[in-house]
């Protein structure tokens, strides 16, 4: 496919009707949480669209991301690289290697000059220099920005793109960042996840083609039509929290019943993603469906809350310790402060 | 660090710091400062000094209302409120999961409509106590700055508790983070302001029971 052809001009060709790719545009409408009058002008918006070529970079990370993304139920592998995106680079799918790959890299960034998305998974070391991750004998820093400078935006996915993720947890022994501390002004979405709903990177990048803008996001840069609402708000068990039903532990009996998992450490409350909706493997199934606690993992540092297990309200710090030494400082100094005055009773006795 | 990781990590590890340290600093102080003996014979009939301090602690729980209804407001609103602070810190699934975490011992919940009634009453009737505060000229005038701060301090965490279960203050990190910081404030102000009652009120009914009773009063 050119990449001066519509992907309206695509379809056709292809032999989908305006009828499937209408009931496309509606399906992708409602999962993004638009109006569905907005289907209509997602879908003239998208068949009006033509290839937007994206650079995908991989810095420290684990390829769960690509994993993800490449199970995305709709729009499907296929239909998003072939038909919707141009993948001009992406160390695990493209064909080329070495010099090869890194030429398609900066052709990509020549010819698409100020319109090209780059997508960033994997968090950018910065200790020592940033000798941590190289690529092509170029830092993961040095390749981010020498990249970036002409991009329309920025998608981080993942939580280490997003946050810094595990590489950042402590100690961090690589100075790990999020890659919002090192883009600047540059418009920047996050798609946070271990790995992220793929939905809601496809979603966001139709969003793209569709409107030519980044949809709405909050303050942490994630769209707020997949990161708007709370695992736990959108909880099936839900109902089981309200009325003080927990299970104690994963084998007992309020686990097989399928009571909250809040006490088992379900982190759903502060985990603002949309597994409870969109679900994984084509809307079959969730953590916490699967018997599971939430770890929020599309939360910023969610490997350093306290333990997966922990319930979410559980200190996160030694209070053992602190308290022992501070009641015995009060002990001592209350008691010592009782003497003095004992003792300064006793001498104004004497004196008079 | 995020407000929610500094709220549940140094912040509550200082403020319990703060707590003990000021609790026990108190109580070492009372305990252990030397008091003047009472060198008068108990009168007749008096019991002896334990059973009559024990006595007046029980005694002083049951509610009393004067014939003339004057304290009838204050009687009643203190227990509405302290029995619904109890319901709320010892009922909640989350609080009772903090518990947990500290001393390593839990129990069923309650449900949460029973919380959210506990909550909505305990906060009207602690208005109601700085209403009357307000009002009334003889308790205005002997209130001090203390009494407004540990007001203040004991309705803060209940409204910030309110907007948090009924998501008032999105996002839900930072809601939490707030409720757990004014919790915070709320431990770092109790040893040394009026709520340090929470301690010393059974000690000091015992020893003005113990007193009264020495000197023949009727209790």
């Amino acid at each position: 496919m050119t990449k001066d052809r519509t992907l309206g001009e695509h379809m056709s060709r292809r032999g989908i009707s305006r009828r499937a790719f209408g009931k496309y545009c509606a399906y992708l409408a409602s999962t993004m949480a638009l109006s569905p009058k907005m289907a209509p002008a997602m879908a003239q918006g998208l068949a009006a669209a033509r290839r937007q070529a994206v650079i995908w970079l991989s810095f420290q990370e684990c390829t769960g991301c690509t994993e993800s993304f490449t199970r995305s139920y709709s729009p499907t592998l296929e239909d998003l690289i072939f038909d919707f995106i141009s993948l001009d680079y992406h160390h695990t799918l493209q064909a080329a290697s070495g010099e090869a790959a890194e030429l398609a890299r900066e052709q990509s960034m020549e010819e698409n000059k100020g319109k090209y998305i780059v997508v960033v998974d994997g968090s950018v070391p910065t200790k020592d220099g940033g000798v941590y991750s190289m690529i092509a004998g170029h830092t993961n820093v040095d390749i981010l920005a020498s990249t970036i400078e002409n991009a329309f935006a920025v998608v981080a996915v993942g939580t280490c793109a997003a946050f810094g993720g595990l590489p950042y947890a402590k100690p961090n022994p690589t100075g790990a960042v999020a890659i919002s501390e090192l883009v600047g002004n540059k418009p920047l979405i996050n798609i946070p996840g271990c790995p992220p709903v793929p939905e809601a990177m496809t979603g966001t990048i139709a969003h793209i083609l569709a409107f030519g803008s980044l949809p709405e996001l909050d303050d942490k840069h994630r769209p707020l039509a997949f990161f708007g609402e709370s695992i736990h708000d959108r909880c099936y068990r839900r109902s089981f929290y309200e009325r003080g039903l927990f299970a104690k532990s994963f084998d007992d009996e309020g686990a097989r019943k399928g009571w909250c998992l809040y006490e088992v450490g379900c982190k759903g409350p502060i985990a603002y993603n949309t597994c409870a909706t969109t679900k994984w493997n084509g809307g079959t199934s969730f953590p916490i469906q699967s018997g599971h606690t939430c770890f929020a993992c599309g939360s910023p540092n969610f490997w350093d809350q306290g333990g997966f297990y922990k319930s979410l309200p559980s200190r996160t710090s030694s209070i053992g310790t602190v308290a022992g030494a501070t009641a015995a400082a009060g002990v001592a100094l209350g008691a010592g402060a009782a003497l003095i005055a004992a003792n300064r009773k006793k001498q104004y006795s004497k004196e008079t | 660090m995020d407000l929610l990781s500094f709220a549940r990590g140094p912040a509550l590890q200082f403020a319990i710091g703060v707590f003990c340290f000021g609790v026990t600093w108190r109580l070492a102080i009372l305990l252990f400062t030397p008091q003047a003996r009472d060198l008068t014979p108990a009168r007749k009939g008096a019991l002896p000094s334990p059973i009559a301090g024990g006595r007046e602690v029980f005694r002083r729980m049951w509610p009393e209302i004067h014939p003339t209804g004057s304290n009838m407001f204050t009687t009643i609103n203190g227990y509405v409120f302290h029995l619904g602070l109890a319901v709320i810190v010892f009922g909640f699934a989350p609080h009772i999961q903090l518990i947990k975490s500290i001393f390593g011992t839990a129990w069923p919940s309650l449900p949460n409509f029973v919380i959210h009634i506990a909550g909505g009453v305990t906060i009207a009737s602690l208005i109601a106590a700085l209403v009357k505060r307000l009002t009334s000229p003889v308790l205005r005038l002997i209130s001090t700055l203390d009494d407004y701060i540990s007001w203040a301090v004991t309705i803060a965490p209940l409204i910030t508790g309110y907007m948090l279960v009924g998501r008032l203050i999105q996002p839900y990190n930072t809601a939490l983070a707030v409720h757990i910081l004014s919790f915070v404030v709320l431990l770092i102000w109790l040893p040394f302001g009026k709520l340090m009652h929470a301690f010393i009120v059974f000690i000091s009914r015992a020893r003005t029971g113990a007193y009264l009773n020495h000197r023949g009063a009727q209790l």
